[in-house]
């Protein structure tokens, strides 16, 4: 069983409710979930789309058939008239879209009219929808009853009355009238799954990890993590704060990372570029921050809502000066999660700015997942305070030591003064003009550190066969969809390659990705193939770059995609089977 | 009790005659009269001869970018608001590299103490005009003299509805002292504009100059008349008022954010088994 319903519509027409309510009654009755969003950079008009593909076993990319279209504009039926699978069938109100189509495989439903009869509100067309839809696959309707109840219990009986009987006449509608409806529904293979995008699991790796403070300006598509911090700063104790320009933004989060609570920014490429000055005050001040960066197709304004994977090397070579950094660039939400978490923990530990890189692909794409993993977070608190502070004889910020990470005190909590400079400074932080000041500083700041950064970052991910002949090689959001194109193109039974055996497809997948984590391993998997590939979302291949200054290995075969969208399975596949021969 | 003692810095690295030391040697006066010890303000500067200054002293320090003084202050401010933040700045620095962070700041009405040291000219990058140059003051960069109309920060402050605002000036430390003073006790976002002469690259705005200019704002005089402000303001030329301008009684932002009200981020600690309940949000 496996199913992918596009819901098309022009902006502010509610496809993105129509797109979460299926996918969390999708979710909650233990289907495993994959949503990708489609928008446009406008608030009304337009035309966007919200495709949900769902399985009874665990998916991590969209296909390119679609089974239920649920067309609210005529554009919809359109662009995806094609893109209909054998038995799939798109639905319509033909008195909303003035317009009636013939053929089997478009169904009108009154969506409207049947809203005004059951609803008593027009405003219920979309929640006829959502009840054809489920009607049409079949599936009961008790959990997105509940759903209703939640959401509109504090408007009242009659409007959580009004919304369940146009659920209900919409999907009888469906199950009466779709004659050609032939899905067959398998029981779900689990309880219920969590349903989380990108953003979302940033957010949560945040406050997960005692993440105090959060300062940004909106941009899309980091804006989902301000909303979420914003949400959740009453509950978690977090001072949310909108910054007048991305500069102020970062200013304020070292102000409060210095002050002694952990703090983190977020924001794209065009914000990161006003937030690179401050980047290098972070690196002199061996301030810890956390940036949350969200690409999205530049240059300039570029695509604003759509995805791109280009800016790797922005990332890890912007802001003047030397220091290290760290680059986390996850590949699915629980990962994002997860790496978030070690972001915080490694960036506090050796006091330095740490990334998350990510897209708006990632962003706004919903996974299911079993539970994340609360034992798996790791909190230690790496800063100076209170007694241990008070009981020192002197104090030092910027004292050299062994690792070259300095006690990083609370100011105020004890009668030692705590001292920095974005100025070259001593190691109680006063400005220095001398040679060998600066010798030892720059030692300690960078030389020593990032070796034992280094140490921190895990290998990445091998998926597929152990020792392959065809390698595939990404980083961040294209996870998924590499993942699967393995098990597309993978032997049905495994074990057809003996083991110890070479043969196959595997997938290397980088989320840890600076300091390059140091293995002889994966440059020897890559050394063995007969055809390695890098895949990426943008032009030039930035992660083969960063590979080859990194390792010397370089790629014969690169896969490249920089319209703005993310990779699809079936398009994927086949390019990859272009390259094999 | 603090005393003088207590704010031994390092040797400062300005020009001789320079309009800071006056400028230094009063706020140390004043945080002993004060009876704040080192520990419990933290002094965050910009870049130019201002930034150096807590070098000067003793303090906690955080001497950052050019321009962007205020919105580290804010940030230290939010994470603990039971530290007293004093952000110290040139003209150039807060009233051009930063001057939307001084817009917002004000907006917010933070409880922030800004001291600009105001000396109409950059020094520390040899003698260009500055936001606060007078108009036709002639420079290397601008040989047909400033074009651009002078910034009053005064009238800023009083258009925005800043809290608090002051003059004062390096030459007259009695004043200078009482200004620094009350700022520091005012509980909202401050601005204390001091006029500084600057000895090597500043020919007009000189002691002698300010001297001539400069008189103590009238007894009678209504700071929390915001009209009466804005006229009073606008005074500039052959008399340059100093005393405070603005005040009013806005509620500071800190008090008017929920997380912090009761008690600074900082105390608050982190309640790992709270975060079960945000994962539930997902289920």
């Amino acid at each position: 069983m496996d199913y992918s319903i596009k819901i098309g519509g022009e902006a502010g027409q509610g496809i993105q409710t129509i797109g979460d309510t299926l996918a969390k009654v999708f979710s909650k009755t233990g289907y495993h979930v994959f949503t990708h969003q489609d928008y446009e950079s406008r608030i009304r008009g337009g035309h966007n789309f919200f495709q949900i593909r769902l399985s009874n076993k665990p998916i991590s990319a969209s296909r390119n058939k679609i089974d239920i279209l649920v067309a609210l504009d005529k554009e919809s039926i359109l662009l995806y008239k094609n893109e209909l699978s054998e038995q799939g069938i798109a639905i319509y109100d033909s008195s909303a879209l003035r317009q009636k189509y013939e053929g089997k495989k478009l169904l009108d439903v009154p969506f409207e009219t049947l809203a005004v009869e059951h609803g008593k509100d027009r405003i219920m067309a979309n929640t006829v929808a959502t009840g054809a839809v489920l009607g049409m696959l079949g599936l009961k309707l008790d959990i997105l009853f509940e759903i209703i109840n939640d959401i509109f219990r504090k408007k009242g009986e009659d409007v959580i009355k009004g919304n369940i009987n146009a659920v209900k006449a919409g999907y009888d509608f469906a199950s009466k009238n779709c004659t050609d409806c032939s899905f067959s529904i398998k029981e779900p293979a689990e309880e219920s799954l969590m349903l989380i995008n990108g953003v979302e699991a940033i957010g949560l790796g945040a406050i997960s990890s005692g993440c105090k403070f959060y300062s940004a300006y909106p941009m899309t598509p980091s804006t989902g993590i301000l909303n979420f911090m914003s949400e959740k700063a009453e509950g978690y104790g977090i001072v949310v704060e909108q910054a007048e320009d991305e500069i102020a933004a970062i200013n304020m989060t070292i102000g409060a990372s210095f002050a002694g609570v952990r703090a983190m920014t977020g924001t794209s490429g065009g914000g990161f570029a006003l937030m690179v000055e401050g980047l290098s005050l972070a690196g002199m001040t061996e301030t810890p921050v956390v940036i949350a960066l969200g690409q999205r197709p530049g240059p300039a304004t570029g695509f604003p809502t759509r995805t791109e994977q280009a800016e790797l090397m922005f990332v890890l070579h912007t802001a003047h000066g030397e220091f290290p950094r760290l680059v986390f660039a996850p590949g699915t939400p629980e990962q994002a999660f997860y790496l978030t978490n070690k972001a915080f923990d490694i960036a506090e530990r050796f006091q330095i700015p740490a990334f998350i890189l990510f897209d708006q692909y990632l962003a706004d794409s919903a996974w299911t997942f079993g539970r994340f993993d609360l034992s798996k977070i790791k909190y230690n608190d790496y800063r100076l305070r209170g007694n241990d502070f008070k009981k020192l004889g002197s104090y030092k910020r910027h004292a050299f030591t062994d690792t070259g990470v300095s006690p990083l005190a609370v100011p105020g909590d004890a009668r030692h003064v705590v001292v920095t400079d974005s100025d070259e400074h001593d190691e109680e932080g006063h400005i220095v003009e001398d040679a060998e000041t600066r010798i030892k500083m720059v030692q300690k700041r960078l030389l020593k550190k990032i070796p034992l950064i280094r140490q921190e970052m895990s290998q990445p991910i091998l998926y597929g066969a152990d020792k392959p002949d065809i390698v595939i090689v990404g980083w961040g959001s294209t996870y998924g969809v590499m993942k699967e194109a393995v098990d597309a193109l993978s032997p049905p039974r495994p074990p057809l390659i003996k083991g110890g055996q070479r043969g196959g497809i595997a997938m290397l997948h980088f989320s840890e990705i600076y300091p390059f984590p140091s293995s002889p391993k994966f440059l020897h998997i890559l050394n063995k193939a007969k055809k390695a590939i890098c895949i990426e979302n943008n032009a030039t291949g930035q992660f083969a770059r960063l590979m080859r200054e990194e390792t010397g290995y370089e790629f014969k075969y690169k896969i490249n995609k920089y319209d703005g969208r993310p990779f699809i399975i079936e398009d994927l596949i086949g390019e990859i089977n272009a390259v094999i021969g | 009790m603090p005393s003088l003692d207590d704010y031994k810095g390092q040797m400062p690295a300005w020009c001789p005659g320079c309009g800071n030391f006056p400028i230094l040697k009063t706020f140390k006066d004043a945080v002993v009269e004060l009876g704040l010890e080192p520990h419990q303000f933290t002094i965050v500067s910009g870049i130019g001869q201002a930034g150096k200054f807590p070098h000067y002293l003793k303090c906690n320090t955080f001497n950052g970018l050019h321009g962007r003084t205020l919105p580290v202050s804010t940030g230290i401010r939010l994470a603990n608001h039971d530290m007293i933040v004093i952000a110290v700045a040139g003209d150039g620095d807060c009233y051009g590299e930063g001057g939307n962070h001084l817009l917002h700041a004000i907006r917010r009405n933070i409880n922030i103490k800004l001291f600009v040291h105001d000396n109409q000219v950059y020094g520390l990058t040899k003698g260009q005009a500055s936001p606060t140059s007078m108009e036709e003051m002639k420079t290397k960069v601008q040989p047909f003299g400033v074009l651009s109309e002078q910034l009053n920060p005064m009238a800023l402050a009083v258009a925005l509805d800043c809290s608090f605002a002051a003059r004062s000036f390096a030459g007259d430390i009695s004043h200078l002292k009482e200004m620094i003073k009350e700022s520091i006790k005012h509980k909202g976002f401050s601005l204390v504009d001091i006029l500084q002469p600057c000895v090597v690259f500043n020919k007009i705005n000189t002691y002698e100059w300010y001297k001539k200019r400069v008189y103590h704002i009238e007894a009678g005089y209504d700071p929390t008349n915001r009209i009466e402000a804005f006229k009073k303001a606008l005074e500039w030329g052959d008399k340059i008022p100093i005393g405070v301008i603005y005040r009013n009684n806005r509620p500071a932002f800190e008090e008017r954010m929920p997380i912090i009200k009761d008690k600074p981020l900082i105390k608050q600690g982190f309640d790992m088994s709270k975060i079960e309940a945000a994962l539930k949000g997902f289920y």
